[in-house]
C-alpha cells in the first residue's frame, strides 16, 4: 500500500454481544493489506481491549485507525465518565468492573496494560465526567 | 497432533468447521477469564474454556487461536456458532469438565506453551 487509508467504527454502548467488531474487521483489512501477522496481532489484541473497555466502562465511543506502510495508529474517543487515577487504573488486577462483568470473562484488570505491551506508544487523555481518548501506535519494522 | 487428534481423545464432538480438522496443534490453554487469555496466551491453538459468549469467540480471533473446545457440554447459540465459521475457526464441544479435559489432552502429549 502506498498511501495511507483511515478506517472509522462507531462502538455502541449497550450490546456486549457486538463488542469487537471494529476490531475484527480491522484484523481482516490489516491481513488483507498483506501486514505481516505480528503487527496485526499486536494491533488486534490492543485495539479489542480497548473496544471491549469502551463497552464496559463508557458508553461506546469512535474508534479510528489510521493504517500507513510504516505505523497503525488507534484513536479510541469516549464520551464516558473517565479515569480518575491513571496510574492505578493501569496497575495489572485493577478493575472497578462489577461481578456481573467478571461473569461474562472480563474484568481482571489486565487490559490497559496488556494495551501498553503490544503497543509501542500509548497516550490517555481523560476527563472526568467529560470522557477518555486513548492513542496507540504500533510500527511497522 | 491434529484437531482431528485431540477430538478423539476427549470424545468431543464438532460443532463448526469439521473440514479444517487436519490442522497442526502446537499449545493448548484453558480458562473461563478471557481478561487473562488476551494477557497471557502467545501462541496457543485450543482454547477450552466453559464460559459461552460471542467474547470468547472474539478473543479467540484476536489471538489467532484455532479451535475453542467447550468442556462441560456447554453449547454457545447459533449466531454464536456462524460469527465462530465467519472467522475460521473449529468449534467443539466435550461433557468432560475443564479440569478432566485438560488432563486428558495433558496426557496425550500436548503441553501448556511458554509462560
Ligand atoms: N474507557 C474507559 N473509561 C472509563 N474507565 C476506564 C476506561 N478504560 C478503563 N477504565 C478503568 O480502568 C480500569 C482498568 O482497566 P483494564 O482494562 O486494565 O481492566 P478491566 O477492563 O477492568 O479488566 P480486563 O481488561 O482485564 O477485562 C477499569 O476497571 C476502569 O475502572
Ligand atoms: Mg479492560
Amino acid at each position: 500500500m502506498a498511501e495511507a487509508i483511515t478506517l472509522k467504527y462507531e462502538v455502541s454502548p449497550d450490546d456486549f454481544t457486538r463488542a469487537g467488531e471494529a476490531s475484527s474487521d480491522v484484523k481482516n483489512k490489516l491481513k488483507q493489506l498483506g501486514f505481516q501477522p505480528a503487527v496485526v496481532r499486536k494491533v488486534s489484541i490492543a485495539l479489542y481491549e480497548g473496544e471491549i473497555n469502551m463497552v464496559i466502562h463508557a458508553r461506546g465511543g469512535v474508534i479510528t485507525v489510521e493504517v500507513s506502510p510504516d505505523f497503525i495508529r488507534m484513536e479510541l474517543a469516549d464520551v464516558g465518565p473517565g479515569i480518575p487515577d491513571i496510574e492505578l487504573a493501569m496497575k495489572e488486577g485493577y478493575s472497578t468492573a462489577p461481578d456481573e462483568i467478571r461473569s461474562l470473562g472480563f474484568g481482571a484488570g489486565m487490559g490497559l496494560s496488556n494495551m501498553k505491551k503490544y503497543t509501542d506508544k500509548m497516550d490517555i487523555q481523560t476527563e472526568l465526567g467529560v470522557g477518555t481518548t486513548i492513542t496507540m501506535v504500533v510500527n511497522v519494522t | 497432533m491434529t484437531l482431528e487428534d485431540a477430538r478423539r481423545v476427549l470424545g468431543a464432538r464438532v460443532l463448526v468447521g469439521g473440514e479444517r480438522l487436519d490442522q497442526e496443534v502446537g499449545t493448548v490453554c484453558g480458562s473461563d477469564m478471557m481478561s487473562d487469555v488476551l494477557a497471557f496466551s502467545k501462541d496457543h491453538s485450543i482454547l477450552l474454556t466453559g464460559l459461552c459468549n460471542p467474547q470468547v469467540i472474539r478473543t479467540a480471533e484476536m489471538l489467532d487461536i484455532i479451535c475453542i473446545i467447550f468442556v462441560r457440554g456447554k453449547k454457545p447459540d447459533d449466531k454464536t456458532l456462524e460469527m465462530a465459521g465467519d472467522a475460521g475457526l473449529v468449534i467443539m464441544e466435550t461433557g468432560h469438565r475443564m479440569f478432566s479435559a485438560c488432563g486428558m489432552l495433558y496426557e496425550a502429549g500436548l503441553r501448556g506453551g511458554a509462560i
